[in-house]
Order: C-alpha cells, then sequence, then structure tokens
C-alpha cells in the first residue's frame, strides 16, 4: 500500500491498533502515537540490565534453570548450506538432546527456513500432533529473510507456503529501511499483511514473531518504537534479530522490549512473546536472561508460550553444564555432538 | 641524604589463554621475600581454583589444533626461541629462584642454565621424535603400513614440588609440547615464581595463547577437578607423590586418561624421549602401493 506524503492514507487495519489509537487509524494517527512514546533512558536500561546480570544461580536453581532454558529453547539451523538431512539431525538432537541422559526436556521448537519445514515436520513425526507429549513445534523463517528485501507478494507467498507446509510459527523480518526513514504505515501494513497469511484453511493462524533486527535500528528508542508498532500489528512474539547482523540479542535490548510486553499487559491484558535470538551462546548468559525476564514481566512469561531462546549453540553448552552438575565432574565438547 | 628507592611489590598472575589473569577466586597467597629497596618486600602469587582449571582446560582445548597442525620444524623452532628468549632473562629467573627457593645465587644460575638447555634438547626433539617412534611396518601384500605418532590433546601436568621449581617446570612440560600437546600445568605451589615468569617468556616468544596454561595454588585442591575433567586427555603426576594420587590415577580413568605416576628425587621427570612419545596415539594407515 502507498503512503503518500501528507502521511494521511488509511492503514490497514488491525483490532489492537484499533482499540489502542482509535477508529481514525492513518499513517499520520500512527506516527503521532509511536513517536509519542516517551524516550528509553539509555544509561538507566544498561545499568539496569547490568545489574540484573549479577545476579549468583547456583546448584538447585541452576539445576532448574538450564532445564527450563531448554524447554525454551528454537533450537535453529539457518545457513545457506542446510539439507534436508542437516534438518533431520537438528531435529534429531530436539527429540533427544543428550542421548546419555534421557531426563533432558525437549526443546520448545526448532527454526528453519521455509523450504526445510517438510523434512522437519516429517522428521518430527508424531512429535509434531497437536496432542503429542513434549510437542516440538516447527517454526520458518519467511519474508525473504535475513534482509527481507524483496517485494511484498513474494513475502506473503514465502509465508504461506510455510504454513502450507505445516509450520506452527513463523519468523518475519520487518523492513528496516522503511522504519528507519519513518514509514512505520508501510511496516505496519506488511505486519498485518504477512499475519493474514499465516491463516491456515481452518481459521486458524501460525504464531506470527516479527524480528526487528535490533542491531540494524541503532537506538534503544527505535527498538521501543518497532515493538510497539510490531505488537500493534498483531505480532504474537516480538523478536530481537536474524542471527545474521552484529549485534545481534543483547540484554538491554531484550529488557526494553519487555518492558514494552510488560507496558502492554497493563495496558490490554493480553500477553505478547519475546524472543532473543542470536548471541546467547553460554548457560551464565542464557541465565541472564531468565533473570530479566522473571524481574520484568514476571515468571509467568517463562513459559515456550510467551519467551524463547533463538539459538544453536547455546543448547550443547547448557547439556554441558547439565553433565557437570549430574556427575560431578567437567564435561567437554566431545560429550555432546557437533552441530 | 640518600634516597632509597620504594620497590614495587608484584602479585604475580595466573597464565590462561595467552592472558595474564587474577585468579577467578581472587584469592592470592604469600610465596616469597625479597629485597626491594629499603625493606623487604612479600611477594604474592594468585591462588588458582577449578574454576581457572576450567577455563584453562577450555583454553588449551581451544589451541588444540592449531598447535598439532604446524610442522614439526616448526614447533621446535617455536621452542628454540623460548629457550633463547629465557636465555635473555637468567638474572630475573635466578634471583627468583634464590628468593622463593632460598637457594644460592650460584646454585639458582646453574638450575636456569641446565633448564634453558633442556628446553633446546626438547625442541630439538620436535622434527625428530617421529622418526623414531614412527614405523613402517613389514606386511605381506602390496600395501605400505605406517604407523605414525600423534599428539593426544590437552595434557593436565602437576610440576615438581620441590627444590629446582623453573627445572622441575620444564621437565614436566617440555616434553609434552614437543609432538603438539596443549598442556595445562600446576606449578610448583611454594615457589610458583619461575613457572608464572615462564609464563611472561612464553607470552613474548611465537608460542601460540592457550598452548601453555599455568596455575599456581594447591595442587590439592586442584587436581581432582583436573584428573576427573572430561576434556583432559591425559595426565602427568610428575610431582604429585605428596597427593592421593591413587584416587587422582582412579578419577583419570573414568575418562580413560594416559597418565604418568609420580617420580621423586632429583632424577624426577629426567630428559627422555619416553616422556615425549608417552603423550602421543599411535595413528596407523595402510597404503597401497603403486603398480606400474
Amino acid at each position: 500500500m502507498e503512503t503518500t506524503a501528507t502521511g494521511s492514507t488509511a492503514i490497514a487495519p488491525a483490532s489492537r491498533a484499533l482499540e489502542v489509537i482509535g477508529g481514525d487509524l492513518t499513517e499520520k494517527s500512527l506516527r503521532r502515537y509511536l513517536e509519542g512514546i516517551a524516550g528509553v533512558d539509555a544509561v538507566g536500561l544498561e545499568a539496569r540490565a547490568a545489574a540484573l546480570g549479577t545476579r549468583s544461580i547456583k546448584t538447585t536453581s541452576k539445576a532448574w534453570a538450564l532445564d527450563k532454558i531448554i524447554s525454551l529453547i528454537d533450537l535453529t539451523t539457518l545457513e545457506g548450506s542446510d539439507t534436508p538431512g542437516k534438518v533431520r539431525s537438528l531435529v534429531a538432537k530436539a527429540l533427544v538432546p543428550d542421548a546419555g541422559d534421557l531426563s533432558t526436556p525437549r526443546v520448545a521448537a526448532v527454526c528453519v527456513y521455509g523450504d526445510m519445514v517438510p523434512y522437519a515436520v516429517e522428521a518430527l513425526g508424531r512429535a509434531h500432533d497437536a496432542d503429542a507429549p513434549g510437542r516440538i513445534n516447527v517454526a520458518a523463517v519467511a519474508t525473504a529473510f535475513p534482509s527481507g528485501r524483496a517485494s511484498r507478494s513474494v513475502k506473503l507467498s514465502d509465508t504461506a507456503d510455510a504454513v502450507a507446509a505445516g509450520a506452527d510459527e513463523i519468523d518475519m523480518v520487518i523492513d528496516r529501511g522503511a522504519f528507519l526513514s519513518g514509514r512505520y504505515g508501510l511496516v505496519f501494513d506488511e505486519i498485518v499483511a504477512v499475519k493474514e497469511a499465516c491463516r491456515r484453511p481452518d481459521g486458524s493462524y501460525a504464531h506470527l514473531k516479527v524480528i526487528l533486527e535490533t542491531g540494524e535500528l541503532n537506538t534503544y528508542d527505535n527498538i521501543r518504537r518497532a515493538s510497539w508498532l510490531s505488537i500493534l500489528a498483531g505480532g504474537d512474539f516480538i523478536k530481537t534479530s536474524t542471527g545474521k547482523v552484529a549485534p545481534a540479542a543483547t540484554l538491554p535490548v531484550t529488557l526494553s522490549m519487555l518492558e514494552v510486553v510488560r507496558d502492554w499487559h497493563r495496558l490490554t491484558g493480553e500477553k505478547i512473546g519475546v524472543k532473543p535470538a542470536g548471541g546467547i551462546r553460554t548457560s551464565k548468559d542464557a541465565i541472564k536472561y531468565l533473570v530479566t525476564v522473571a524481574e520484568t514481566v514476571g515468571e509467568e512469561w517463562l513459559e515456550p508460550d510467551l519467551f524463547r531462546f533463538g539459538a544453536s549453540s547455546l543448547l550443547n553448552d547448557l547439556l554441558l553444564q547439565r553433565q557437570k552438575l549430574t556427575s560431578g565432574s567437567y564435561s567437554g565438547p566431545a560429550y555432546v555432538t557437533i552441530d | 641524604m640518600s634516597t632509597a628507592r620504594l620497590g614495587v611489590p608484584k602479585t604475580y598472575k595466573l597464565y590462561i589463554g595467552g592472558k595474564f589473569v587474577r585468579s577467578e577466586s581472587g584469592r592470592v597467597y604469600e610465596v616469597a621475600t625479597r629485597k626491594g629497596g629499603p625493606m623487604l618486600n612479600t611477594v604474592n602469587a594468585a591462588k588458582g581454583s577449578r574454576k581457572d582449571a576450567r577455563d584453562a582446560v577450555t583454553a588449551a582445548r581451544a589451541a588444540v589444533s592449531g598447535w598439532a597442525g604446524t610442522s614439526g620444524y616448526n614447533r621446535g623452532q617455536v621452542l628454540y626461541r623460548i629457550a633463547e628468549v629465557l636465555d635473555g632473562r637468567r638474572a630475573q629467573f635466578a634471583e627468583e629462584i634464590a628468593a622463593s627457593e632460598g637457594v644460592s645465587d650460584t646454585a639458582a644460575a646453574a638450575q636456569v642454565d641446565e633448564a634453558i638447555d633442556l628446553w633446546v634438547w626438547y625442541a630439538g626433539w620436535a622434527d625428530k621424535y617421529v622418526q623414531v617412534a614412527g614405523n613402517a611396518n613389514p606386511v605381506s601384500g602390496p600395501y605400505f603400513n605406517l604407523s605414525t605418532p600423534e599428539p593426544t590433546g590437552v595434557v593436565a601436568v602437576i610440576a615438581p614440588q620441590g627444590v629446582g621449581s623453573l627445572l622441575g617446570f620444564v621437565r614436566a612440560v617440555a616434553p609434552v609440547l614437543v609432538s603438539g600437546n596443549t598442556v595445562v600445568v600446576l606449578g610448583n605451589e611454594r615457589a610458583p615464581l619461575a613457572a608464572l615468569s615462564l609464563g611472561e617468556v612464553l607470552a613474548t616468544s611465537d608460542v601460540p595463547a592457550g598452548v601453555v596454561n599455568i596455575l599456581s595454588g594447591s595442587p590439592a585442591e586442584i587436581a581432582p577437578w583436573l584428573a576427573s575433567h572430561a576434556d583432559v586427555n591425559a595426565l602427568d603426576l610428575l610431582g604429585a607423590e605428596n597427593l592421593d594420587w591413587v584416587d587422582l590415577q582412579i578419577d583419570a580413568a573414568e575418562t580413560l586418561k594416559r597418565v604418568l605416576p609420580p617420580e621423586t628425587g632429583p632424577d624426577a621427570g629426567a630428559p627422555s624421549i619416553d616422556r615425549i612419545t608417552f603423550f602421543t596415539e599411535t595413528k596407523t594407515v595402510w597404503h597401497t602401493k603403486g603398480l606400474l
């Protein structure tokens, strides 16, 4: 949808935006709303994040945290060199993360490129059934991931393909170029359109995660604004990064997004999910995120429906830490899979 | 009126992954007293913890592929360069040995010379031990059957704890490095200065970061963590005669480590090619002969 220089063109209606901004939903009213959001105290935010990162989590709390983190992981492979075989081994690891310890919980989902969804679904087999205990979702990145530089129709068919192939969750990227040049309506419309493309024939929707790519948004103010925009347009989850741009997820960025989610919950009673992705490689880092979630939005967010880690190498570190807790001696990379 | 200069008291730090770090635990312990201007200075060293050992193993593991991947010739040059740099700092080492071991200056200097010479001797083996330990095996067929030693990986070493802190350290560490292993060393507990200063020599020579990691502190406290560490491939108990080293062997057996037992007396860890070949794995390959 074209936006005009006057910025008064009506944008696609989305029920949340209509409710919060009002019936007069235009590019202009959206911009007025987003630019009216208070700025972020960057120094305070980073200090708060740093303070949350200093908690000491040991013994039984650590054991609980490790298992919780595993159950919140979107186990990811997003390489140009991915093959059906690679996806099958990823799924095997998602189902049984540690063959030496079957009490290890399963991850929440596997996250793959759209064309790999059929292989992931097939490899999961009954673990992908709606009522399966320990069900593992299939998440697909769509909308010309990771750059998002493709026409609207390509992005929508990319999304629809993945949903038709059985993806339960769609990770879309926003148009950062449009966002940074202030064309909020364009970004908004695109999220609304992708959300519509997530609709299945039976009327249900695949979960929509909106990737802000915070590494390209430059300021915390922009991250806060993009978070609001994504939620208003109908995103079920807001996700930090694609993992292809540095810096990816950082604790302050995730904290600022959690604050938006907290504010949205206060405003509407609705719970939005958050997914930091990229750059979280150690158990120690992941535990800092758990603390931040619990302290910002509350422990009820520590469920796969509301919080996820987008990660690949993190799982191995969690397994090594778990082995250390179980056996009492340090483990090594020879005791986990090579991904 | 003479203005006596105030000495600079030094706290020696651990050497892990090519960096000089304080112990993660924040602990230090007193290791020597020496003259520093108008008064005696207490010299402290970092007291390593199990987590320092864990970090050291991680650093050593990361360094294995690079160090084992260099040619024997190149490794020999790098090891020889250590001896060169060490030779340029003989006075410092002699002073530290005298201060921490309480031996005479002459004895300390002699120990430094012997350590340097030993380092040169081991450096020479780097491109030769394969010829001695490897073999072209006789087979009754049109094949070559070749056995060649390869480094085992990460080796944890407990350096000799008695008199001769520098020489003992070199006797324990140099042979392990020759084949391309990386090491985590627990230095002499009471006299760790020579080992920690050798870290400064290593940092300024051509040894890649993580190839040698040096911890000071209590071997009784740290050794069990290294013996049971699943990512350590071999254990040299050379200086462990006063520890419960049978328990260490049992811990090491859990993950099938190669283990060398403690040695005592002045000949402990005496120069030998066996100390090089012990920390290797034999790879045997078959290859067809060309049928022309």
